[in-house]
């Protein structure tokens, strides 16, 4: 043996043992990003970072990588930033010319175009950044799966946590930017879906400086809401919800956009080996974790997975392998993680956190489910409005 | 700290802690959230004592003449040395990072180490207390385990889901081989000629024949009233005899009774909460496992496969191990 090169014979062996070959296998991936315009907010203490969502696919290549490096794949990963105004689909095609697994994180509109080109069509697209539910519906695409959770995953959380603790008379308070009503639409749905009662439903219009008045403010505006049991806010910009809570006229809870949140991922999630994965991206991009970071890692691990497993870095191969029944993620979230096969949405715990700890995973043991009880959250099979994926 | 006295028999429990306890049989458990070990008496089923450690304790084992345990302190990065006889740590080995789980070669002179945040195998010369190698494994290293024969050890790796086979004589890997998603465990079968590895997400426990690290068999589990992806297999052991596999199954809080001849699953046996670890009592007649959520040991009666009593320790019990 001692003649042969010890990287033949770790060939060798390897060929021997493992049954999804892949030797000498690159496998492409593009990671395309549509900058928006935010809207001011009142506060500036959480900015959000220039690479979110970037730094959990990198982490997430990172981590195929290691598995790669065993089995002859060579992941790579390409990111291309496209400037607010900037030619999203001129990118898009350049992105799709070298790859044909493409990240994208976009607004839904924007993401549709991208999924349309006929540069696409046999590709496979991962959607990190838009949470629509008509995405998942009416607007499916086959070739695009959707690794961040829909707003209705979200808001089924928050509603079965609601009903769990018996607090089920809900005032709502939406603010006006478009993501804002998408959010709050979300909770309308997931209230009524869980016998919920909405007793007051409220436009936020305070238009003055909230740092220096909500102790003033919050209590008038509050005052005169109907008697519920919790205030949920809907302030996905993050504008005013942060000075809601402990601001209110009744002792009330707080959730939705502040307080009790339904997240995808968290830094306070330390269970089921998530601290593992914390410290990695951490010590990668010197900051804590985001929804959208781990979006985008989920996106990478997907394909890593359905690669290593198939052994093969055809789009339509790993697509039809993800949509079946033998794949599984880890996600850290303490069960496997898959794709439903009737919208391409990945099915998944959702958190309840507050900003210091998670509260508790949805879903809840109190709610059934004949297949899987994780599509107790968001769109099922019978109430999907998704025609793309019919058939086999 | 006060020590805990048994109303029944407090003059023999203090000159049990006062002479050599050798002579009882003693099961140690670590405490991964309370940072101590929980010493239980095989025979009465009480906790002795409890012994402070480095942070974050979980995996435990013992020199095979009984003389020191060795505990991996994972946040303290260390593996600490202890004098089982007073709980003094004598001194600690080098680690690598984030130590979890670890093995003992067989002739007790090097411990092999999975450092989970650091993705290498560590292995340490007990004597020298040197690093004599460390190996570039997948990620998030998990479990750990040396061939009888001293030849080949096991490092699985939970995040790139692979059993990794390292020669000993090399510290070289010569294999990797895929398992299912989230691999825990791994222990050798039927004097080394086969390999087991459990997956935590994955749900199964997948055998392999070891000369030709072929994959010969999949063991599944299902209890009926718990959905299939709370059947979570993580730790397993063997009886002394070899003919029976006890695999913890995590938040499915049951313990599955495998023929190890057959693969057949046999029975499944509730204990506490996330059940994690395990270890026997010297005869094989008792099975203490670890049930981090709940906080206790549950003591299984092998022959009947009955739960037979449990036991308060500290939070989080994670390792389990038998003073030999």
């Amino acid at each position: 043996m001692r003649q042969v090169t010890a990287g033949a014979i770790l060939l060798a062996l390897m060929a021997f043992s493992t049954p999804a070959r892949a030797d000498g296998m690159t496998v492409p991936i593009a990671y395309l990003h549509q900058q928006v315009e935010r809207p001011p907010v009142l506060s500036d203490l959480d900015p959000v970072p220039a690479d979110d969502g970037i730094a959990g696919a990198t982490l997430g290549r990172e981590d195929d990588a290691t598995t790669g490096r065993f089995l002859g794949q060579d992941y790579r990963l390409t990111v291309r930033e496209v400037p607010v105004g900037g030619d999203l689909l001129a990118a898009a095609r350049e992105a799709l010319a070298g790859s044909r697994l493409l990240v994208v994180d976009a607004p839904a509109a924007d993401l549709l175009k991208v999924a349309d080109l006929p540069e696409a069509r046999d590709a496979l697209l991962f959607n990190v950044g838009a949470p629509d539910d008509g995405l998942r519906g009416a607007d499916c695409r086959a070739n695009l799966l959707h690794t961040i959770p829909s707003l209705g995953m979200r808001a089924d959380a928050l509603a079965q946590f609601l009903l769990v603790r018996g607090w089920t008379g809900v005032a709502l308070l939406s603010g006006p930017h478009p993501d804002d009503q998408a959010w709050a639409e979300a909770l309308r749905g997931s209230v009524a879906k869980f016998g919920l009662s909405l007793v007051d439903d409220r436009p936020w219009e305070f238009a003055g400086d909230l740092g220096r008045t909500a102790q003033s403010e919050i209590p008038l505006l509050t005052q005169g809401f109907a008697d519920h049991d919790v205030l949920l806010v809907a302030d996905e910009t993050g504008d005013f919800g942060r000075y809601v809570l402990f601001n209110t006229w009744q002792p009330r809870p707080v959730g939705g956009s502040e307080g009790i949140v339904p997240v995808a991922w968290s830094p306070v999630l330390e269970n089921w080996g998530a601290s593992q994965l914390q410290s990695r991206f951490a010590d990668l991009a010197g900051r804590p974790m985001r929804p959208r970071d781990y979006a985008a890692w989920a996106a990478l691990r997907s394909i890593g997975e359905a690669v290593t497993r198939t052994g093969s870095a055809d789009p339509a191969t790993l697509r039809a392998y993800m949509l079946g029944p033998e794949f599984e993620l880890d996600g850290f979230k303490g069960r496997p993680l898959s794709f439903r096969d009737w919208d391409g949405q990945l099915r998944q715990p959702i958190a309840v956190v507050q900003p210091r700890a998670m509260i508790a995973m949805a879903p809840f043991e109190q709610f059934l489910h004949q297949v899987n009880d994780l599509d107790t959250l968001g769109r099922d099979r019978p109430e999907s409005g998704c025609a793309a994926f019919a058939g086999p | 700290m006060p020590r805990p006295v048994l109303p029944s028999s407090g003059a023999a429990l203090l000159a049990l802690l006062l002479a050599a306890p050798a002579s009882a049989e003693e099961i140690w458990i670590t405490n991964e959230l309370d940072d101590t070990i929980s010493v239980i008496d095989a025979q009465t089923l009480e906790v002795t004592r409890t012994i402070p450690t480095g942070e974050r304790p979980r995996g435990i084992t013992f020199a095979p003449d009984g003389s020191v345990a060795y505990i991996c302190a994972s946040d303290s990065d260390a593996v600490q040395v202890m004098d089982p006889e007073s709980g003094e740590i004598l001194h600690d080995l080098p680690s690598g990072e984030d130590p979890e789980q670890f093995a003992l070669s067989p002739d007790g002179r090097h411990l092999w180490i999975a450092n989970e945040d650091d993705a290498v195998t560590t292995v340490v010369d007990v004597q020298s207390r040197r690093v004599v190698a460390q190996i570039d494994v997948g990620i998030e290293p998990e479990g750990m385990t040396v061939s009888p024969d001293g030849r080949i050890a096991i490092t699985t790796s939970e995040t790139t889901n692979m059993a990794h086979w390292i020669d000993t004589s090399t510290y070289e890997p010569v294999a990797n081989t895929l398992v299912d998603t989230r691999p825990r465990d791994a222990e050798f079968a039927k004097g080394g000629a086969e390999l087991w590895v459990s997956s935590e997400i994955g749900g199964t426990v997948t055998v392999f024949d070891a000369a030709t690290r072929q994959e010969t068999r999949k063991i599944t589990f299902a209890i009926p009233g718990v959905n299939d992806d709370q059947i979570q297999p993580v730790g397993f052991a063997f009886t002394p005899d070899g003919a029976t596999a006890f695999v913890a199954l995590g938040p499915a809080n049951h313990v599955a009774v495998v023929d190890a001849a057959t693969y057949e699953v046999e029975d499944y046996i509730l204990v506490g909460r996330r059940v994690w670890h395990m270890a026997f009592s010297a005869d094989g007649s008792r099975l203490f496992t670890t049930n981090g959520v709940s906080g206790d040991v549950t003591v299984i009666d092998v022959a009947n496969r009955e739960p037979l009593s449990s036991i308060k320790v500290g939070r989080f019990p994670w390792g389990a191990a038998l003073r030999p």
